[in-house]
């Protein structure tokens, strides 16, 4: 059964009660790709990831992750994944090596490899200096490094990033990016990842946008902004609603006003502000012409913009008690 | 079609993917079966608790607090309340409830860490590894069980002080003290199992230790109790572990207090101690069986 897919999914569900988690989820990615998904918190990610990983039983549908079946053969897949979870998972208590050796001997590596492995990981994630140091004293960057590092310990086929720069500031988040695409450069492995970072979804070759645990649209990040196509143009001046009418009269282009002043669309936008200058009769301030973002795509589809989709949700697994 | 297909993923598992980098770990490598695996993971787990112990001193330290407090606080507070031969034999009557005390600590203290891993995530990671998981509960037990071993000699070592003697026999209620340790961690890991908020664990766990110890004849004889409480003691595991501590202890705790039998008994029988250590043993494996179950389930 094993395909030429990292991940095949069909028809994936899980429901909680009666809350549906994920429906009807279908997808599949090819070795060596990197996946994004992105949506708010509570769209169904964590629980798509939990589902792969083998820590969820899904309600219906199947999927298969590095060739095997994740609920038939839940062993084989733990073997060819590797997972960095949103929260960190270290023992705070074991020095950064201990930390890798105990997941080492989890999963069986052979003493020689494991040790080799070990100091090649720190290295690449740049930790050697510190593998004696407790966990505890690390700072959050220096966390998520080594936990990549865990995560590739047992070289799986596919590696799982839940929310892999959540928490981390603006600078570290960078230097994570950089280690995953060396990695990526330095060995054919698949990653998997969610964010609801829209800069990071630019990291992706291919990613899918999902709210409220369905898959709204998939694609490369080029390729969903040229469907949303046009730059945005947005201007201050005297009057915005005599400018916006102004627009809709002379061009024929649709435009809002908003807080931030008038918004258009249009295809060539920095070609098309000389012309909208010298035509508009209310005296114009500042233009601003920004290329389509994610953010439009995801307004596009879901109608919303991804910050007003985040809720204060955590996905969970399993009740609280 | 699916034909190609199939050989094309063959190709790929079997033949040297051409790629700079090691195969996959394919099953059981490290060498043998199943069996060997679920043994090397108990090790690993098992490693990983002496670890966190060991580093950990100031816990060792604070754990070894209360022990003493009632061993020679409440010992000597009573001075002024019992003459000198009856606070004598009253020490060496607490001595065995004092090594299950220090015992309890670490294994509350494992039931703690699995409910903090599990906030913290490294449950999760743990569980996501080729592992069975009864395998990772039972190491963790393992690993509780000779913490609280290690504090169980501890207080072993003050026994001259209540009057027990260093004795060969003391290797055989080392013995015992294991089992009882092993005993404490798998109800404390059960507990850590099925409960899963720290504040909740912490409070559960003062509601039922006290309890426990006042009715299982650690602090004083339970034979005066009214008829439901002596119920509640018989049906007490830790009256039968206090019971065997004190019974295989060399010295005369087992018959102090005014010289009569302290024993628990069954209808005017009283157990062998024999018939106690296998009673701890059944307990363990309940509560053991228990979390495991608990643990296993796929939510």
């Amino acid at each position: 059964m094993s395909g030429p897919h990292a991940v095949l999914v069909e028809g994936l569900r899980k429901t909680y009660g009666t809350h549906e988690a994920v429906v009807d989820l279908d997808l599949a990615v090819a070795p060596g790709e990197t996946y994004g998904f992105l949506g708010p918190n509570g769209a169904g990610k964590s629980t798509t990831i939990g589902m792969l990983c083998t820590l969820l039983r899904p309600s219906a549908g199947r999927a298969e992750v590095a060739g095997h079946d994740i609920t038939r053969e839940a062993d084989a897949v733990r073997r060819g994944i590797g997972l960095v979870f949103q929260e960190s998972t270290l023992d705070g208590e074991l020095t950064a090596e201990e930390n890798l050796r105990f997941q080492a001997d989890l999963f069986g590596l052979p003493r020689a490899r494991a040790r080799r492995a070990i100091s090649e990981l720190l290295d690449l994630v740049e930790l050697t200096h510190r593998k004696d140091s407790p966990v505890r004293t690390f700072s959050g960057g220096m966390r998520r490094r080594l936990e990549i590092a865990r995560g590739l310990l047992h070289t799986p086929r596919v590696l799982f990033l839940d929310e892999p720069t959540t928490g981390l500031d603006p600078q570290t988040r960078v230097s994570i990016w950089e280690h995953l695409h060396r990695l990526r450069a330095e060995q054919e492995i698949t990653i998997f990842l969610t964010t609801h970072h829209l800069e990071e979804a630019e990291h992706c070759d291919r990613m899918a946008i999902m709210d409220q645990g369905q898959l709204v649209v998939e694609g490369t990040p080029a390729g969903l902004k040229a469907v949303v196509g046009a730059d945005l143009v947005v201007l201050r001046t005297d009057d915005d609603e005599r400018a916006a009418l102004a627009v809709q009269d002379r061009f024929g282009l649709k435009a809002d006003t908003g807080p931030d002043g008038v918004r258009l669309r249009t295809q060539d936008g920095a070609g098309f502000v000389p012309r909208l200058c010298a035509e508009l009769a209310v005296p114009v301030h500042a233009v601003t012409v920004t290329p389509p973002t994610l953010d439009d795509v995801f307004l596009h589809y879901t109608g919303r913009t991804i910050r007003e989709a985040d809720g204060p949700q955590q996905p969970h697994f399993g009740p609280r008690r | 079609m699916a034909q190609t297909e199939v050989h094309r993923a063959r190709a790929e598992r079997a033949g040297p993917p051409g790629r700079a980098r090691p195969a996959p770990v394919p099953p059981g490598s490290a060498g043998g079966g199943r069996a060997a695996r679920d043994l090397r993971t108990v090790k690993v787990l098992w490693h990983r608790e002496t670890i966190r112990f060991s580093r950990n001193k100031l816990r060792i330290a604070m754990g070894m607090v209360t022990p003493l407090m009632f061993l020679l606080v409440l010992g000597t507070g009573l001075n002024s309340a019992m003459s000198e031969d009856s606070l004598r034999d009253f020490r060496a009557f607490l001595f065995p409830g004092v090594v299950l005390m220090s015992v309890q600590a670490p294994a509350i203290a494992v039931g703690a860490s699995i409910v903090w891993d599990r906030r913290s995530g490294f449950l999760r990671q743990m569980l996501v590894a080729p592992v069975r998981r009864s395998a990772i509960l039972v190491g963790t037990c393992l690993g509780g069980a000779t913490s609280g071993a290690a504090y169980g000699v501890l207080v072993l070592l003050l026994g001259p002080v209540a009057d027990v003697p260093y004795h060969p026999q003391l290797l055989l209620v080392l013995l015992q003290v294991v089992l009882v340790s092993f005993a404490f961690t798998a109800l404390g890991v059960a507990a850590a199992v099925c409960i899963r908020r720290p504040e909740t664990f912490q409070v559960a766990v003062s509601l039922c230790m006290l309890p426990l110890f006042f009715l299982s004849g650690a602090m004083f004889p339970v034979d005066g109790l009214p008829g439901w409480l002596g119920t509640v003691v018989r049906l007490n595991p830790l009256t039968y572990a206090v019971d065997a501590l004190r019974r295989t202890m060399p010295g005369d705790g087992a018959t102090a207090m005014g010289g009569g039998s302290v024993s628990p008994e069954w209808w005017g029988w009283t157990p062998p101690v024999l018939a106690e250590t296998g009673l701890i043993a059944a307990f363990a494996l309940l509560s053991l069986t228990i979390a495991t179950r608990r643990f296993s389930r796929v939510e």
